[in-house]
């Protein structure tokens, strides 16, 4: 496939994660659509990491592990979602435990 | 229009309308169910790709752990009713429009730019299976490796102080 394609294919998928954090004010929604942005990054990772494999072999040196460092990237990136929607959802407990609400319009002390 | 082809414009109509689904329904419990579709859809992207590894990861990661811990969290706190406030029309029309404009500014950007001729291989390429993968992470990758166990260990412990009831 051409990597034009994967490129405008993860584009709209960021641009409706933007999208729904932007207009949604549910915190567990906002937060699964960072999800969305997250995984919108990683396709096109992968795709271009495909790119570089194909690129660097008919360029000549032929090397066995072109293109592995960009699908490990893609790797700790999981790891760290992982490691972040765990602390978050935590966040989003003890702010329904203080508010009795997910609204994250709620939130606005810091304001004046 | 080979099988490639139709398999790639399935699963990205796949993942970009249960995408929207996700932003668009009213139902959290529905929002959740909608973007393990997406994530599936994504997963078989990287199949498609031969990047069998990051596949399974993505499946059991993301589909398998996140998911069913945003499950836990809708069931726990008994949101699963409609509970979102309506909010003002012109909010959410200047949200929407914002992110329409990113869109439109970055595909009309991407659109000169000079990649119109590279492939992304599908179907080939060893890169994206567990060997070369492993390989990699336990010869270069070690030290990255072994700070994200650190950091694990980190968000478990936040969780639970945050968590915890006071």
């Amino acid at each position: 496939m051409p990597v034009n394609y994967y490129v405008f294919v993860a584009l709209a998928l960021f641009c409706i994660g933007v999208v729904g954090v932007l207009t949604r004010r549910n915190a567990i929604i906002i937060f699964m659509c960072v999800e969305l942005m997250l995984n919108a990054v990683n396709l096109m990772l992968v795709a271009f990491s495909k790119v570089h494999h194909l690129v660097s072999n008919t360029a000549g040196n032929v090397v066995m592990g072109n293109g592995t460092d960009a699908q490990l990237f893609v790797f700790f990136i999981m790891v760290v979602a992982a490691a972040e929607v765990s602390v978050g959802l935590a966040i989003i407990v003890m702010l329904y435990r203080n508010t009795h609400s997910v609204d994250v319009n709620f939130l606005n002390r810091l304001k004046n | 229009m080979n099988v490639t082809q139709i398999l790639f414009w399935g699963l990205s109509v796949m993942a970009l309308g249960s995408a929207l689904l996700v932003v668009t329904s009213k139902n959290l419990v529905y929002s959740v169910l909608f973007l393990i579709i997406t994530f599936f859809a994504i997963s078989g992207h990287y199949i498609l790709l031969n990047a069998q590894f990051l596949a399974i990861v993505n499946l059991i990661v993301y589909a398998g752990a996140i998911m069913v811990l945003f499950l836990f969290v809708i069931m726990l706190m008994n949101l699963n009713i409609d509970t979102e406030p309506r909010k003002k029309k012109w909010l959410l029309f200047a949200g929407a429009f914002s992110g329409g404009c990113l869109l439109l500014v970055l595909v009309a950007s991407l659109k000169q730019a000079d990649f119109k001729n590279q492939f992304a291989q599908t179907n080939e390429g060893n890169i994206g299976l567990i060997k070369n993968l492993g390989m990699t992470l336990f010869n270069d990758y070690v030290v990255p490796f072994e700070v994200s166990s650190i950091l694990f260990l980190s968000a478990m412990v936040g969780a639970v102080v945050i968590g915890k009831k006071d």
